[in-house]
């Protein structure tokens, strides 16, 4: 799924490069500073689009393939930009047995998207995520920082509603 | 001097339910009391009830207040430390008796408890290393870097009989003795930490890192000296930003105070720790997948021989240890091999901790010796099931491994026990599930999992956990045979036997261990095209009880497929050719007319 080509076009600004080449130069020479510089990458952007790969690319002097060789392998990098509200609902094994897959088919319904899918007008984005290691309060959801937990399918809307302006 | 302590639980459970905003609420009504010279706040790490949080502990009374909320706090301050009058109310129900507050060491959930390994969570404040000295801490390593020699700290590990808690149990000892002896003359050799807890439901090693970070500092520069490594990693999942945060600081920490760096102690012993973070890829708990992506790669595992003691990170000789594993080492090396050997069964020594989750009255963190009885965790430990609902199985291990039936509620909880019932330790989740669980739906949710979280490289793995999910997914529909259940096991063994690391050989163990357990329930899928528990949704049938229904409506307005007939004041009637079976009904029903069968 991460590997989906992206549609929207890239708008990288020159201060975003700056800040990339300089957590680049100050990385290069660490051992196995690759994964290191695509979570910075990705902290500057927001996602890491082919342009932003090719920059780490050219800077590190590694081909571009074994970038996004790594990029794609890690669920937690993504080559589509989310939306301004990532809501990661919990699928681990505690709150899986608790009920949350229904409440993770709720927001897809309600969302009109699927897991790993953003709302058209880029308000949401819909995750799955194993554990966030809140079991006690299982079934757990995230909205960004902001986590809710022992929740039911008919909390969904009021969370949504929080988020809707 | 302060005359009490608040202990604030700052672990993700807690965090998660606000203890952020209590602690800040509460430093502000202690300023407006003019208590701020009296009382301190300490935000800890996890204290293990996390069902009951956010969790507030009042010393020196050692009152244990349940579920706060922030509005409760100015009563508190005002009630509890300016007059000193208990606010019984939020005091957690099972410390209070007719004669008073007892103390929480003596509440079912502490009591049967020995906390070796989370000796500090919940005690001291992880952000503060004077802390973590003051109850003893880098005296293991003082004591080790001026009085032991590598072969002596060695010895001492293999004597206490210390297995990994990642969930192999390989003797740790016999791990550091082969990195110092096989590559005599390395010029590098690398001491790795295993925070890569991607097991869901597991949430032990996190909370070490977040209670009590620098007990992993102090091992890991143990195992340095033991192997004569001057480099070490931890590889920690970034999904534990609090637990990142703490590692940082207590790095920065050790390192002001010359615990890490050049010529620790002044006895010419170097040694520093990076940190790393992970990128969500389960695979990377695996050893040789772990090291790889440190390198800055795909996560993939790589064949062994050889084994990272002789060729690991970097192509150098490596020792990777679990959190828990390391968290036992400083104090073998106080206490003494002979103290932790006395703990625990004939060939699983020490405490192992748990995390329980699921159908279980008190969710949360647990540290019990080993050989504990199933039995003991979840009914007087974990305060048993709720609703009463009865016992129908416990899953350890996780992706990796099986699950405990009832008819073994009463196993002694050790590495050797729990293989030979065909489940395995893990890493420490324990999730307990009742009869509203259905185990085929179970074995489907791990074999997604593991659908989801092969890296690929090998096909037994890639292709056969695929294929086994499709066998599965046509039980749960109803659309698998007899034979298909045969053809299940010979791919389980298929998979298990060929592929190339731990993750695709466990793979299929949830799928085995139901099938052993519960095969009865396969049928039930397969023959009768039933689900016993009432999870499967292709296989349930919801009917109207025509002695019940009072003919309100209400359901078929509910309804979204208009899958239910009838006019008012008649009993209604599902068209099952319709019904989609989305429980709309039942929930709606006020005459429990409805059910699931």
């Amino acid at each position: 799924m991460a590997a989906k080509k992206c549609s929207i076009p890239f708008s990288g600004t020159k201060e975003q490069e700056a800040k990339l080449k300089e957590v680049i130069a100050s990385h290069k020479s660490d051992k196995g500073a690759l994964m290191p510089i695509l979570q910075k990458a990705q902290e500057i952007y927001g996602y890491l689009p082919i342009e932003v790969q090719k920059i780490i690319a050219h800077e590190m002097d590694i081909p571009l393939e074994k970038i996004y060789g790594v990029a794609t392998f890690y669920s937690q990098f993504t080559l589509n930009p989310k939306g301004k509200y990532t809501i990661s609902v919990c699928l681990g094994t505690a709150c899986y047995v608790k009920g949350s897959g229904d409440i993770f088919d709720e927001l897809s319904k309600k969302l009109g998207i699927n897991g790993g899918e953003t709302t058209s007008d880029g308000k949401f984005t819909l995750v799955d995520c194993r554990c966030i290691g809140a079991c006690g309060l299982a079934p757990v959801l995230t909205v960004n920082d902001d986590v809710y937990g022992r929740l039911t399918v008919d909390d969904v809307d009021g969370i949504l509603a929080k988020y809707a302006e | 001097m302060y005359r009490s302590h608040v202990l604030v639980c700052g672990g993700t459970g807690c965090t998660s339910s606000g203890s952020a905003q209590i602690v800040e609420k509460l430093e502000s009504e202690i300023a407006k009391n003019g208590l701020s010279d009296e009382v301190q706040v300490v935000k800890t790490g996890c204290f293990g009830l996390c069902a009951l949080g956010p969790i507030m502990i009042i010393y020196p009374e050692g009152t244990f207040y349940s579920m706060v909320k922030v509005d409760d706090i100015p009563e508190i301050v005002s009630e509890h430390l300016l007059k000193g009058r208990i606010v019984s109310r939020l005091v957690y129900d099972e410390t209070v008796t007719d004669k008073g507050v007892k103390s929480l060491n003596d509440t079912a959930f502490y009591k049967k408890q020995h906390r070796v390994a989370l000796r500090n969570c919940g005690v001291i404040n992880p952000e503060n290393i004077e802390e973590y000295i003051g109850t003893g801490g880098y005296e293991a390593l003082g004591k080790v870097l001026t009085e032991m020699t590598p072969d002596e700290v060695i010895q001492t590990i293999l004597d206490s009989g210390l297995r990994g808690r990642g969930g192999g149990g390989f003797p740790t000892g016999m791990k550091w003795k082969l990195a110092r002896n096989i590559v005599p003359d390395a010029d590098q050799k690398y001491v790795c930490c295993n925070a890569d807890e991607g097991d869901p439901g597991a949430f032990m090693d996190r909370s070490v890192l977040e209670g009590d970070p620098h007990v992993v500092l102090e091992a890991m520069a143990i195992a340095g000296y033991a192997i004569g490594a001057s480099q070490g990693y931890i590889y920690v999942r970034a999904e534990y930003p609090i637990a990142v945060k703490r590692l940082e600081i207590a790095i920065n920490q050790a390192r002001e105070y010359g615990l890490l760096g050049k010529d620790i102690f002044g006895t010419g012993f170097d040694f520093d720790i990076g940190l790393r973070l992970g990128a969500g890829a389960f695979v990377c708990g695996e050893e040789t997948a772990l090291m790889t992506s440190i390198e800055g790669n795909r996560g993939e595992p790589r064949p062994r021989p050889p084994f990272p003691a002789e060729k690991g990170l970097f192509g150098k000789p490596t020792i990777l240890n679990n959190v828990e594993t390391y968290a036992n080492i400083p104090q073998i090396i106080v206490n003494g091999a002979d103290w932790f050997a006395s703990m625990g069964t004939e060939k699983s020594k020490g405490t192992k901790v748990f995390a329980l989750g699921g159908k279980i009255k008190n969710t949360g963190l647990v540290e019990i010796p080993m050989g504990t009885k199933l039995r003991t965790i979840i009914e007087e430990i974990g305060g048993g099931i709720p609703n009463g609902k009865k016992f129908k199985a416990a899953q350890t291990g996780g992706p990796s491994g099986g699950c405990i039936p009832a008819e073994h509620y009463d196993i002694e909880i050790d590495y050797d026990n729990l293989i030979a019932i065909g489940s395995m330790m893990g890493s420490g989740g324990l999730i307990v599930m009742d009869e509203d669980n259905c185990m085929v739906d179970i074995a489907k949710f791990f074999l997604a999992f593991t659908v989801d979280e092969s890296c690929g490289k090998c096909t037994p793995c890639r292709i056969g956990t695929k294929r086994l999910y499709e066998l599965l997914d046509k039980v749960t529909k109803g659309q698998a045979t007899l034979e298909d259940l045969d053809r299940i096991e010979e791919l389980c063994y298929y998979i298990k036997n060929n592929s190339l690391c731990g993750l695709g050989q466990t793979a299929p163990n949830p799928v085995l261990s139901t099938l052993r357990y519960f095969k009865d329930e396969y049928i039930a899928h397969v023959v009768d095209k039933t689900c016993p528990a009432g999870v499967c949704k292709d296989l349930l049938k919801y009917v109207i009880d025509p002695d019940k229904c009072k003919g309100c409506t209400l359901c078929a307005r509910q309804c979204p497929a208009g899958a239910i007939e009838g006019s008012v004041k008649n009993p209604h009637k599902i068209d099952q050719s319709k019904c989609i079976k989305c429980g709309a009904c039942i929930e709606k029903c006020k005459f429990g007319a409805i059910s699931k069968k």
